[in-house]
């Protein structure tokens, strides 16, 4: 990464003109076959079509269209009050609704300048983590789904998911959607023994990790169809605004906890997972390590929070209006950098809302991605870029 | 990193004839930013990206802000005498400022880890005007989002390479996001229709 990143800015050449010669590489030439993949297809992780052209099996022409769950999240977001909106950012990635309170907190405490108490702190941070873990079990158990290992991988993910969903209940009286942040803290105290509960999780859940890891890792089909395939190059990622785990797939160190130390990041030791080649299995092996990750700073976290407040007395529920002004906040969500920016006039509802959403914009470089492969991989790789509709169409 | 008023003074030194423009953002972030002309954009954009001090070879964030237009009023106080008796008038003097569409990049640097530097670009005016440069050819991570703004905002992105829309559908006519958007009067659909939806309804009927 020391160099230049030069890259070709430009979408990749994909015309219906980039026809293997004939007998150029010994495949026989075919005329080409435009499918729609989608929008009501079970490898899609939602409503999402590729309009795919195909030379025989392999893919020449690759266009994602969406937008069938639009609602126009920012304009409601403008619309209602700061506070209204947090239950609205449960509904991008269905998935992490923690993480998405979180980022939308942070960026207005920017704004309004709030700060958080100690206690909320390391609340965050253990409820981050905890979807974090959430969030990279489901991906192994769709992506495993998606191969056709149809049920078993992800059986096992969402057995332990429930119990990190259990946890979330608990805590914040819903299993998905939490709507548990607050602007300078959280909106509730933890119940009693769920620390306990917490950690116990947590202590069990390496166990899961190892029988995981020994029934694929090293499974011959998995890597038979992951390795090689779906290729991105980490100049191409850099350009292309990858983040996430399929950034640090192709070697690029860049963890927003910890280059931008938000939150208290910093007081935790953690290491950052990167991969060599960028495919779809260094997407899956950047996962399971970072769950590894994530275990250590659950276990950190939940032997050092403190007693204390759990949120910033001189933050108003009602009546809420920040200074005039813009503020930009983005935190590392289990599927990349997702951002809220914000432009304040003065009033009690956001001027401007804006959803930076990390699996719509990493969906960018799905037809670089996808070129040359073959059209049984573009199921793989579409998975291993980990989408939620939710997030992606707002 | 440096500070903005020092990147501004090499952008302007390094791209010939560019004028740049500091907009300072009155919220505790203290994120302000870089407002650049459409015609000079993609060259700042390219120093901002290849720059060995700065680096920013990520924009994370690419979006569109409406600015509708706006009536700046004045009211001026002044002692007269009329008709023998002294009185204050006051003047009051309207200022129209015309709106305008804007296009915010958040930009960070991937490899000195740095950020964020905040360019912005305005349109002339919101109508058949509303074009700014694209700098896909620079951040290939702007393609969808300037796509998003063109189809939310419709800010038209010269030099993009594949302008359509990307949320709505292709037959879809206005621009949602903008501020003086009005939804179509027979958009909401009940099957019984009541109240004030039964009074937009009935426009639609036959004669």
């Amino acid at each position: 990464m020391s160099e230049a990143v030069e890259t070709n800015p430009q979408p990749a050449a994909s015309h219906y003109e980039v026809r293997p010669k004939p007998g150029g590489n010994g495949e026989l030439p075919s005329d080409l076959l435009e499918i729609s993949m989608g929008p009501q297809h079970p490898s899609t992780h939602g409503v999402f079509r590729m309009d795919v052209v195909l030379e025989g099996e392999r893919v020449v022409k690759l266009k994602p269209i969406f937008g069938y769950l639009h609602r126009n999240h920012e304009k409601i977001a403008e619309g209602t009050t700061y506070l209204a909106s947090i239950p609205y950012t449960d509904r991008l990635d269905y998935f992490c609704s923690l993480t998405n309170n979180w980022a939308y907190c942070l960026s207005v405490e920017k704004l309004a300048g709030l700060q958080v108490p100690e206690r909320a702190e390391y609340i965050r941070v253990i409820t981050a983590e905890l979807t974090r873990l959430q969030n990279h079990t489901c991906l192994g158990g769709f992506l495993l789904q998606d191969m056709g290992a149809t049920g078993t991988p992800l059986m096992y993910a969402f057995r332990e998911r429930e119990k990190i969903l259990d946890l979330f209940e608990s805590l914040t009286g819903a299993r998905m959607m939490c709507n548990y942040m607050r602007f300078g803290g959280c909106r509730c105290d933890l119940p009693a023994g769920w620390l306990d509960q917490a950690r116990s999780v947590v202590a069990e859940f390496p166990g899961f990790l190892d029988e995981f890891e020994r029934l694929l890792n090293e499974n011959e089909i998995l890597m038979a169809r992951t390795q090689g395939v779906g290729v991105l190059p980490a100049a191409l990622a850099v350009n292309a605004g990858i983040t996430g785990p399929m950034l640090r797939a192709t070697g690029v160190n860049y963890d927003l906890r910890k280059v931008d130390h938000y939150g208290i990041y910093d007081r935790f030791q953690f290491r950052v997972p990167l991969g060599d080649h960028g495919d779809v299995y260094d997407r899956y092996m950047i996962r399971v390590l970072e769950m590894r990750e994530s275990l250590k700073i659950l276990e950190a976290a939940l032997r050092d929070i403190p007693a204390g407040p759990i949120v910033d007395p001189k933050a108003k529920l009602r009546g809420f209006r920040p200074k005039v002004g813009e503020a930009y906040g983005r935190i590392e969500a289990p599927k990349g950098e997702l951002g809220f920016y914000l432009i304040s006039d003065g009033s009690p509802n956001p001027y401007r809302y804006r959803v930076r959403p990390p699996s719509f914009i990493n969906l960018t470089i799905l037809e670089d991605m996808c070129l040359g492969q073959h059209v049984a991989d573009v199921v793989i790789i579409l998975g291993s870029v980990d989408i939620v509709l939710g997030e992606v169409d707002r | 990193m440096e500070t903005l008023e020092q990147i501004k003074a090499r952008a302007e030194a390094a791209v010939p004839g560019a004028r740049l423009e500091i907009i300072r953002n009155g919220s505790p972030s203290e994120q302000h930013s870089l407002l650049a002309r459409s015609e000079h954009a993609l060259e700042v954009a390219r120093f901002l990206r290849d720059d060995p001090a700065l680096r920013l070879d990520y924009a994370s964030n690419v979006t569109g802000v409406d600015w509708l237009d706006t009536v700046v009023k004045q009211t001026t106080k002044s002692r007269q005498v009329i008709d023998g008796v002294e009185r204050d008038i006051e003047q009051t003097t309207e200022q129209k400022i015309p709106g305008y569409l804007e296009v915010v990049y958040h930009l960070y640097s991937m490899e000195l880890k740095q950020g964020p530097v905040i360019l912005r670009q305005r349109t002339a005016g919101r109508g058949a005007e509303s074009r700014v440069a694209s700098l896909t050819p620079v951040w290939r991570s702007a393609e969808f989002q300037e796509r998003e703004a063109f189809d939310l905002y419709g800010i038209v992105f010269e030099g993009h390479p594949d302008l359509r829309r990307i949320l709505m559908w292709d037959e879809f006519k206005d621009h949602p996001m903008r501020k003086d958007y009005v939804e179509p009067d027979d958009y909401e659909y009940e099957p019984t229709p009541h109240d004030e939806v039964l009074e937009k309804a009935k426009q639609h009927w036959p004669k």
